[in-house]
């Protein structure tokens, strides 16, 4: 929170004083609630049923422990499927997080248009994710996709049915274009609240346009660049099944399944609700634990 | 005014008396799958029972493709509201089977309903893949189709090919499908949708070969898979040499690349039969299906198919009135000419012997040989253990694993058999797994 050049206004006083102990509950309450019965509630049903053996009925259900994660463990799948997410998330997050700044710094200049051009950028938002899936897929279809013909006869072999690279193209492709807009809108507002003072100022001292984005914008964008980098996380994570469950199945032979597929894929067509649970539980913990790592590392470094 | 309150007088008393008249009927909810032409069939079925008499009232409602049917249904019953009838595919069947107590077996169902039922009238090939070993019918099937070979007669005019010859043997579709590659089809000389029903699970039946011991799972849930025996191997190697330069091409685990026949860009592509409807409206070219192609060297083959579809099973737990209201319209389904008009208007086979015999004495089958074909596969020969049908848990997810691994073979990461026996080891897990959750 260092400040040295006294560019940030003072700081604000950041506690507000009660009198009493019943209002800051009363007014925390309404948070409290949705969190315990939003993510609290079903987090413990899942980690309840990941001790559970059951079919998919529920007519007989057993209580065996730890099974559940022995089994998943023992699973070279698994595995798999973590380097897959690993590769998954780093590709989208990276991606649409770069275009989105990129959009955004591009957008935020005084350009003819830019209220259709703003528009525009935020439509793919408002576009569910297996609706974006088949979107890409009529572009992409081996023989019948737009983008697939002209790669064809490009000489290039398109063939995400059974090249693993192609159909992992195609995925972090879908999923990055459906990520931007949400990217856009916060890095676009982020921008908009930087004081054009500041950068006149850096503009008068000399400082030509790249080296005033990367020492005063892209500072000051920092608290929005990490909330986002948290929200894509999230993302990535968890609302890509979608995407990828329209578009590839998880294949070809599991190139594209990812830690949440594979939670969708063997509860839900599965009937595996044990495993699937106890999946469910596993990333809940990873995604904890990225998430506090970037608030204890990364954080620092943003600028307030 | 006083004439429009006389109105909304008269509009109350209609509707009360409406309220009283459905109240009087029991009603009885069906579940399905079915899209478009299908989904009229149903609608109209529903219809005609309705109108056929006045106690009962069978409301059906589409609740998604296959699986989110499944889905839908078994979440529904484990929050205690099940529907009546639930329409489910093949490879849900041991899964289904497996609930007792979720589920009511249609036998028990008509016998307690006191309902006439002769399991006999039915087509056995189809009703076997929904029956005990010891007969008893467990669902009613509903749609169902078998693999067929579909192939484009312009297509095989312009390569020099009889089109009124299709090949009958695989090295004689390899063959084909070579010319007709050479001849204006660079990137598909044949393909097929559902790569593992009709590679390996028709190819087992057709050649009289096990896909898994117990009679391919229905005499035990301890059933272990053998689908790669030699000529599943041999299968699968021509199958990738032929990927290699598009001879063969493959098009997707489910049926999305039925789209590459009518599209003329496939000549030959084995699927389906039902995808007869979408071929007759969406082929701009002439069209012909035959029964699917065999290895010549195989003693006895072909031998006869298996089917694909699905069958509407009874769900438990509800009351004797209601399940009277589900047998009578399972009489109402099984009758002969209800049967023969389905299998007209929707392309599925017939489930009835009389429904079969009269479609062929009508003389439908010289204008429609297609509607055939599939029912000359199934009766080519008396099931045997190993063409009997499947009885495989967790078959959707299997499918899936199965279908991995041939990808993996197809694309040269693996050999054809590594990948069969990897596919054979890793179902085998599954269904200990499946076995582990039901045999308790």
């Amino acid at each position: 929170m260092s400040d040295p050049e006294g560019l940030t206004p003072l700081h604000m006083e950041k506690r507000a004083i009660f009198g009493g102990r019943a209002l800051p509950y009363l007014l925390l309450g309404p948070q409290l609630a949705v969190t315990l019965v939003f993510f609290y509630w079903p987090a413990s049903q899942a980690l309840w049923q990941s001790f559970l053996l059951q079919d998919a009925f529920g007519l007989r259900t057993d209580f065996i422990w730890l099974e559940n994660y022995r089994d998943l463990f023992a699973q070279g799948d698994y595995y798999r499927a973590m380097a897959t997410t690993a590769i998954f998330s780093i590709a989208v997050g990276a991606l649409s997080l770069s275009i989105a700044l990129m959009l955004a710094v591009q957008a935020d200049k005084a350009i003819k248009g830019a209220g259709v051009y703003k528009t525009l950028l935020i439509w793919p938002y408002a576009v569910a994710p297996a609706v974006a899936g088949v979107l890409w897929l009529f572009m992409f279809q081996p023989s019948l996709g737009l983008v697939a013909r002209g790669l064809r006869s490009l000489g290039v072999d398109w063939n995400p049915l059974l090249n693993g690279g192609h159909a992992m193209t195609l995925v972090i492709l879908a999923s990055t274009w459906k990520q931007i807009s949400y990217n856009f809108l916060f890095f676009l507002a982020g921008l908009q609240s930087i004081p054009k003072s500041v950068i006149e100022a850096a503009a008068i001292d000399g400082a030509r346009p790249t080296r005033r984005f990367w020492t005063i914008t892209f500072p000051l964008l920092s608290p929005t660049a990490f909330f986002l980098l948290v929200v894509n996380i999230v993302y990535v994570f968890f609302d890509t099944f979608g995407i990828i469950d329209a578009m590839t199945g998880g294949g070809p032979s599991k190139a594209t399944e990812t830690l949440v597929y594979k939670v969708f894929f063997d509860g839900r067509l599965g009937g595996d609700l044990g495993s699937s649970a106890a999946q469910s539980v596993v990333l809940m913990v990873i995604v904890v634990a990225l998430t506090a790592i970037q608030f204890r590392y990364i954080e620092r470094k943003v600028t307030y | 005014m006083r004439n429009s309150i006389g109105l909304g007088c008269l509009a109350i008393a209609a509707l009360v008396v409406a309220a009283g008249d459905a109240s009087a009927q029991t009603e009885i909810q069906w579940w399905h799958a079915m899209t478009g032409a299908n989904n009229d069939v149903i609608v109209n079925l529903a219809n005609d029972f309705n109108a056929s008499q006045k106690d009962y009232k069978v409301v059906p409602s589409y609740k998604g493709g296959y699986p989110d049917t499944m889905n839908a249904g078994i979440a529904a019953f484990r929050a205690g509201n099940a529907p009546h009838i639930m329409q489910v595919f093949e490879v849900g069947t041991a899964t289904m089977m497996s609930a007792t107590g979720a589920v009511k077996p249609v036998h028990v169902l008509m016998k307690e309903a006191g309902e006439a039922f002769d399991p006999k009238i039915y087509l056995p090939t189809i009703t076997g893949y929904y029956s005990t070993t010891k007969g008893e019918m467990l669902s009613m099937p509903f749609n169902s189709s078998s693999t067929v070979m579909w192939y484009n007669k312009d297509s095989f005019k312009k390569a020099g090919l009889d089109p009124d010859k299709p090949p009958k043997t695989w090295p004689e579709v390899f063959d084909a499908a070579k010319k007709l590659k050479a001849a204006g089809h660079p990137n598909c000389g044949f393909g097929n949708a559902w790569v593992t029903w009709v590679n390996l699970e028709q190819l087992s039946a057709w050649h009289n070969l096990p896909l898994s011991t117990k009679s391919n799972g229905m005499d035990g849930w301890d059933t272990v898979l053998t689908f790669n025996s030699p000529l599943h191997v041999k299968h699968l190697e021509n199958l990738v040499e032929l990927q290699k330069d598009k001879t063969y091409d493959y098009s997707g685990r489910t049926n999305t690349g039925e789209g590459r026949f009518t599209s003329g860009e496939c000549p030959i592509f084995l699927t389906s039969s039902a995808f007869f409807g979408n071929v007759r409206a969406n082929a701009k070219f002439a069209f012909g299906n035959a029964p699917m192609p065999y290895y010549p060297d195989v003693a006895g083959a072909p031998q006869n198919s298996i089917i694909g579809g699905a069958s509407l099973w009874v769900m438990g737990g509800k009351s004797a009135q209601e399940y009277k209201g589900v047998a009578k319209f399972f009489t109402f389904l099984s009758d002969t000419d209800r049967q023969v008009e389905l299998h007209k208007k929707s392309g599925y086979l017939p489930i009835t012997k009389a429904a079969y015999e009269k479609t062929k004495a009508s003389g439908y089958y010289e204008e429609f040989p297609y509607l055939e074909t599939p029912l000359l596969e199934l009766t080519n020969k008396e099931p045997t253990e190993n063409s009997r049908g499947l009885r495989l848990g967790n078959m959707v997810q299997l499918r899936d694993v199965w279908a991995e691994e041939i990808e993996a073979a197809l694309s040269g990461k693996k050999t054809a058999k590594q990948a069969l026996d990897d596919a054979v080891s890793r179902g085998n897990q599954m269904l200990r797994q499946f076995e582990r959750t039901v045999s308790r």
